[in-house]
């Protein structure tokens, strides 16, 4: 068997060529362990909920109003930067462009949205449990997102500057994951804060 | 003419010219300047080795002057703030500083050359997760030598920990300085998985990875899920502390259990992250000097699989008498007892290894072999403690604090210096004294003994742990005398190691390139090995390359002298996880600053934020996004833009 | 054995009964693998003939072919499982047996741990029956005694080995455990998790009267104070209320506050500073003078009375039996 590997080393890529590369590798681990953080910030909020008794909800019916939108905006900013994607794939600069610079300017738009919501909540950091879970979570949050920001403006400065192709975008791709995975880490925090009240939990 | 994106790499035999061309490509500068910029895993792994060595050494002081306090009762050499300080450091110490820090030094130095590869998979990130490491040690033993050390146990209980009861700075350098060190222990194990899977030497199938890899990678695995658990806690520690938040204080509604739950969530894991990869070593080293290959491989292998993936599920077996509900108890309980069977595997395999083997007793043996012994007694104490009435009993007495010395001197440190006299010869070119190192290990392991078996008993005549002294007319008095005279043999013991390792750098006999006639790759390239590691890569076809001819296990040979030759530029292969068939042609980085002005940033914030001075976290922020600046920054002959580079030199094989 | 007076390998009360048969099976299951493993690694050492040497003999010595062994593994696991097994049904069946509810409990003592004392409040469930005091806790024998635990400041550990395991006090929560001791005698405890500076010296006893002792003592502890007979007595009660009294309790007199231990009874009890030091005047001396001192960090300030106002103190302290 090792005779027959010497023998005839196939053709293999040089470097990361497409979706292949170890930085698949890389930014997978990354995305585990921020998904692993934000579970136990979200065990810590179910934790802390289940060992108080009721009325430890300071809104049992937390305002959707700009949440909602806000929540809807970050998954068509995950579209965007898809269609950025796809512009590196067909060689489409301009779409490339649009799709990152579109993603940048929603996510921009969520960060701000979401600053407002907090301004807008009657109570602190320090008000209680409940009140210190929700801004500390919505707010590691939101470090992700502003990390996801400068991820989205590199692509944009790199793709301007024509650095990626269709084998040579593995960075465009880690970077659209790491956005898609702030977007699905936001869906569960959204559906713990806001929906799960509605539901029940806490009441 | 531009270098080609597809290749079929060149194969033949090693030759001088090609040698040259690879010292060219691979070699670190001299000086100050190579110091601070080297991605060599060898060079990173000898500085792990040796930071937490330094640290080993700290931290067994604190214990010596701790037992010199404990030695007689109502002793007042130490105030409860200064003894308070000096049990919490010590654990810090050992548990974070010590224990996890010296097992990567030795993956570091040795799984490139395990598998047949130049250099770890992200060798930038490499270099990184030590200057973090170096951070974070100096960062909280800042702490500790301005009086300010950590003084609530290196688990840090609340409410304690908080503001009202603990006011000066000392859980904000530990808070904040754990959560600086879980950023090196992140990327460090994600650095581990990758390379584990993506760059063994072709034909190294995943069942022919030796133990030591599985160790390792079993605990990376379990890290990049659970560190984050105790990073979290800290800072939400911190945020109490600082901010007047509530996530642990009763008076607005927070819960001190959960920092219980987040920190052992971590915790039990981490304990098995700190032992997997050295019992890994002792899996492979053992054989070599019983002169065959280790009983039942798979065996162990997926028992090293199932021992971490059972150790999630036991945590709340540190929390027994916080009042949990009965069902909970009995789960717990029950999971603590039943992982007591992969660890059995292990012990089994290694004795009948020895059984079945003609062992050969060099210093090497005697600590990998009398570690199964701690670490059967520290296995059934600890089983012990998995049943919850007994628990209920011994936990928080000197009983755990014997368990938790056999578990983590028996199955970490002893063979951590088993494997030091083992893999000493290939980092430096020389043998440690053979003679020496039996005083070394006798003295050690008598001292160890001594100190640490009458413990338990002192555990059960009932001593609490984490005092800083006792009344006399307990029954301790005798028991404390001879555990404090025993730590200092202990001491000795450790002393000698040190004096035959500086002897030997200078004088100890030259090694060779496999002084043990062992089996793995890393023994077919020189002591200490060029900076490339291998000339050719080899091709891989059995669990024991360097065997395969004596032992005749089947037809396959692997190939040592011909092998690819990847000496374009500084690249090598990286191969499919499982199967191992070359896939691509990796494209090394050269030796950059980057990492270091990464960490120098990072460390920069956490003293802003140590210090609640922002202007600072901010410097250390730019700091910080200007190095992943230069580090992220595509480059083309790392092909990760184009258009693509042109070639290193002329190709010489047409 | 009190000579080993937190020793819990004698038992006196049921939950440690309960236990004790366990802990000597787990003992001795772990005395005997490890026995056996070390004969095990001596044998595997000798029948192998291994010999001392170093590099040169290992190029010399000639590789053994793999393949044998492997039985070691199954029998060996197998083996273990059996011990395993018994101690894990072994363990829920005592563990269902010592947990609460204790059923019907005629006394209920409420415990708070603080730092580095007990409080213990008598069935606060009935005023009139109900009564404070501090780190000694009688209980009446063989009867069921139900324990509600509470953490006043940091997490404490309530732990009298003689009788029970620990079960922690945590602020924020109600922990409840139980007591029944089999036989009279005195059972030391200790704070078993650990809560600064004096964790080393936060002790208390639990003393099992026969049932007529246990109300006699009972009837006593909720007498208020007597009145002071003597005029340094009197002079002493002054300054037990003015300085004293701003955190310890002294009831039928102005001295109410509950933040250091009730002194109501402070004579009856055998320790002070939760077990560390004989009660006695002598000792009482010091400690007011110098109790920081004497357990460095303890929240009692020292108190620099003249001569006379100590005297006169100790004399009416004296008086609190």
């Amino acid at each position: 068997m090792a005779d027959a590997l010497l023998a005839q080393p196939s053709r293999i890529p040089v470097g990361p060529v497409g979706r292949h590369g170890l930085g698949v590798w890389g930014v997978g681990t990354l995305i585990a362990t921020e998904a692993a953080l934000f579970s136990y910030l979200l065990f810590a909020y179910y934790y802390t909920c289940a060992a108080n008794p009721p009325g430890w909800l300071i809104e049992r019916a937390p305002t959707l109003k700009l949440a909602l939108p806000d929540t809807i905006l970050l998954l068509l900013s995950s579209g965007a930067a898809w269609f950025g994607e796809s512009g590196i794939l067909r060689r489409q600069r301009a779409r490339a462009l649009v799709g990152f610079g579109a993603a940048l300017v929603m996510g921009t738009v969520f960060a701000v949205v979401q600053g407002f919501e907090w301004h807008s909540k009657p109570f602190g950091l320090g008000t209680s449990s409940y009140a210190s879970l929700y801004f500390v979570t919505t707010g590691f949050h939101m470090a992700h997102v502003l990390a996801g920001l400068g991820v989205l403006a590199a692509l944009f400065v790199w793709t301007a500057l024509d650095y990626f192709s269709p084998r040579r975008r593995l960075t465009v791709s880690a970077g659209v994951w790491y956005w898609h995975f702030v977007d699905i880490i936001w869906l569960f925090v959204f559906f713990t804060y806001y929906i799960t009240p509605y539901l029940g939990f806490g009441r | 003419m531009k270098a080609p994106d597809f290749r079929a790499p060149h194969v033949g035999p090693d030759s001088l010219p090609h040698q040259a061309r690879l010292l060219e490509l691979w070699e670190t500068a001299p000086g100050l300047k190579g110091f601070f910029t080297t991605v060599d895993h060898k060079k990173i792994g000898i500085r792990y080795i040796v930071t937490a060595f330094i640290f080993l050494l700290l931290g067994g002081i604190e214990a010596l002057i701790m037992r010199v306090q404990l030695a007689q009762p109502n002793s007042s050499l130490l105030t409860p703030a200064q003894y308070d300080q000096l049990f919490s450091t010590h654990g810090m110490t050992m548990i974070f500083l010590y224990a996890s820090p010296i097992l990567s030094g030795f993956s570091n130095y040795l799984w490139p050359l395990i598998f047949g590869s130049r250099d770890m998979a992200f060798p930038r990130l490499n270099a990184f997760s030590y200057w973090v490491y170096l951070a974070a040690g100096i960062f909280l033993y800042t702490g500790f030598l301005t009086g300010n050390g950590p003084n609530d146990g290196w688990f840090n209980y609340v409410p304690y920990a908080l503001k009202d009861y603990n006011p000066g700075l000392n859980e904000d350098f530990y808070s904040l300085g754990m959560v600086l060190l879980g950023i090196s222990t992140t990327v460090g194990a994600a650095n581990f998985i990758v390379t584990a899977f993506r760059t063994r030497a072709p034909g190294m199938s995943i069942n022919r990875m030796p133990l030591m890899i599985w160790g390792t990678l079993t605990a990376s695995v379990a890290n990049l899920l659970v560190v984050p658990a105790v990073s979290l806690a800290f800072f939400l520690l911190w945020m109490d502390r600082q901010f007047g938040t509530h996530f642990f204080d009763t008076a607005g509604s927070g819960q001190p259990l959960l920092w219980q739950h987040l920190f052992w969530i971590f915790g039990h894991p981490w304990v098995y992250a700190i032992v997997l990869p050295a019992m890994g070593m002792v899996s492979d080293g053992l054989p070599v000097f019983c002169r065959r290959p280790l009983v039942g491989h798979s065996v162990v292998a997926l028992s090293t699989v199932a021992t971490m993936i059972l150790g999630f599920g036991v945590w709340v077996h540190h929390m027994f008498a916080t009042g949990l509900p009965g069902l909970g108890l009995a789960f717990f309980s029950g999971a603590s007892i039943m992982i007591v069977l992969p660890s059995a595997v292990a012990v089994f395999a290694w004795l009948a290894t020895i059984w079945y083997g003609r062992p050969v007793i060099t210093t090497a043996f005697l600590f990998f072999s009398s570690m199964i012994l701690l670490f059967v007694i520290g296995g059934v104490s600890g089983f012990m403690t998995a049943s919850v009435p007994v628990d209920w009993q011994l936990t928080d007495t000197y009983f755990v604090v014997a368990h938790l010395h056999y578990v983590l001197l028996g199955i970490n440190v002893f063979p951590v210096v088993g494997a030091l006299y083992f893999w000493f010869p290939k980092m430096t070119g020389r043998l440690l004294d053979e003679r020496l190192g039996r005083w070394n290990f006798w003295t050690m392991f008598i001292g160890f003994n001594l100190a640490f078996l009458p413990m338990h008993l002192t555990g059960l005549f009932g001593m609490p742990r984490r005092i800083y002294t006792y009344q006399d007319g307990m029954g301790w008095d005798t028991l404390n005398l001879i555990t404090s005279i025993g730590s200092f043999v202990l001491a000795l013991g450790v002393l000698l190691l040190i004096v035959n390792v500086v002897k030997s750098l200078v004088r100890g006999p030259v090694a060779g390139n496999n002084p043990w006639d062992a089996a793995s790759l890393e023994w077919s390239v020189a002591s200490p090995p060029p900076p490339y590691n291998f000339a050719v890569i080899p091709t891989v076809a059995s669990r024991h390359p360097l065997w395969e001819s004596r032992l005749k296990e089947s037809e396959l040979v692997s190939s040592i002298d011909r092998g690819m030759l990847l000496d374009d530029a500084k690249e090598t292969i990286a191969t499919t996880a499982l199967d191992a068939t070359p896939h691509m042609v990796l494209e090394m980085p050269e030796d950059t600053a980057a990492p270091l002005l990464l960490a120098v940033g990072l460390a920069v914030v956490f003293v802003g934020m140590l210090l609640k001075a922002w202007p600072i976290t901010g410097v250390g922020g730019c700091i910080a996004l200007v190095a992943l600046l230069i580090w992220l920054w595509p480059r083309r002959e790392l092909r990760e833009r184009e258009p693509s580079p042109g070639p290193v030199r002329e190709p010489i094989h047409g | 054995m009190n000579t080993v007076p937190l020793n819990y390998l004698s038992a006196a009360g049921e939950r440690a009964q309960t236990t004790l048969p366990l802990t000597y099976w787990t003992i001795g299951v772990a005395v005997v693998v490890c026995t056996v493993i070390a004969a095990l690694l001596v044998a595997a050492v000798r029948h192998s003939a291994a010999r001392r040497g170093g590099s040169i003999e290992m190029r010399n010595a000639p590789l053994v072919s793999g393949g044998r062994g492997i039985k070691w593994i199954s029998v060996g696991v197998g083996v273990s499982l059996i011990p395993l097994l018994v101690t894990l049904v072994w363990t829920m069946v005592a563990l269902a047996k010592e947990s609460g509810p204790p059923g019907d409990a005629p006394l209920t003592l409420d415990i708070t741990a603080l730092q580095w004392w007990w409080q213990v409040q008598y069935d606060a469930a009935v005023p009139d029956q109900s009564f404070i005091t501090a780190n000694e806790i009688h209980i009446p024998v063989g009867r069921r005694v139900l324990v509600r635990l509470h953490g006043g400041d940091v997490i404490h550990s309530f732990w009298v080995p003689q009788l029970a395991g620990k079960t922690d006090l945590i602020p924020g929560q109600v922990n409840v455990a139980w007591l029944q001791a089999a036989r009279p005698g005195r059972f030391r405890g200790q704070c078993g998790e650990y809560c600064g500076f004096q964790h080393s010296h936060m002790q208390f006893e639990v003393v099992a009267d026969a049932p007529a002792d246990f109300e006699r003592w009972r009837a006593h502890q909720l007498e208020d104070a007597p009145a002071p007979m003597t005029p340094e007595q009197a002079r002493g009660l002054q300054v037990v209320e003015y300085r004293c009294g701003l955190c310890h309790e002294v009831r039928g007199t102005t001295a109410g506050a509950i933040t250091a231990p009730d002194l109501t009874h402070l004579m009856s009890r055998r320790t002070i500073a939760a077990g560390m030091l004989p009660t006695g005047v002598g000792t009482l001396g010091s400690w007011i003078e110098a109790a920081q001192e004497l357990k460095p960090g303890t929240l009692m300030p020292d108190q620099h009375l003249s001569a006379n106002e100590l005297s006169d103190t100790l004399a009416y302290l004296e008086t609190l039996r």
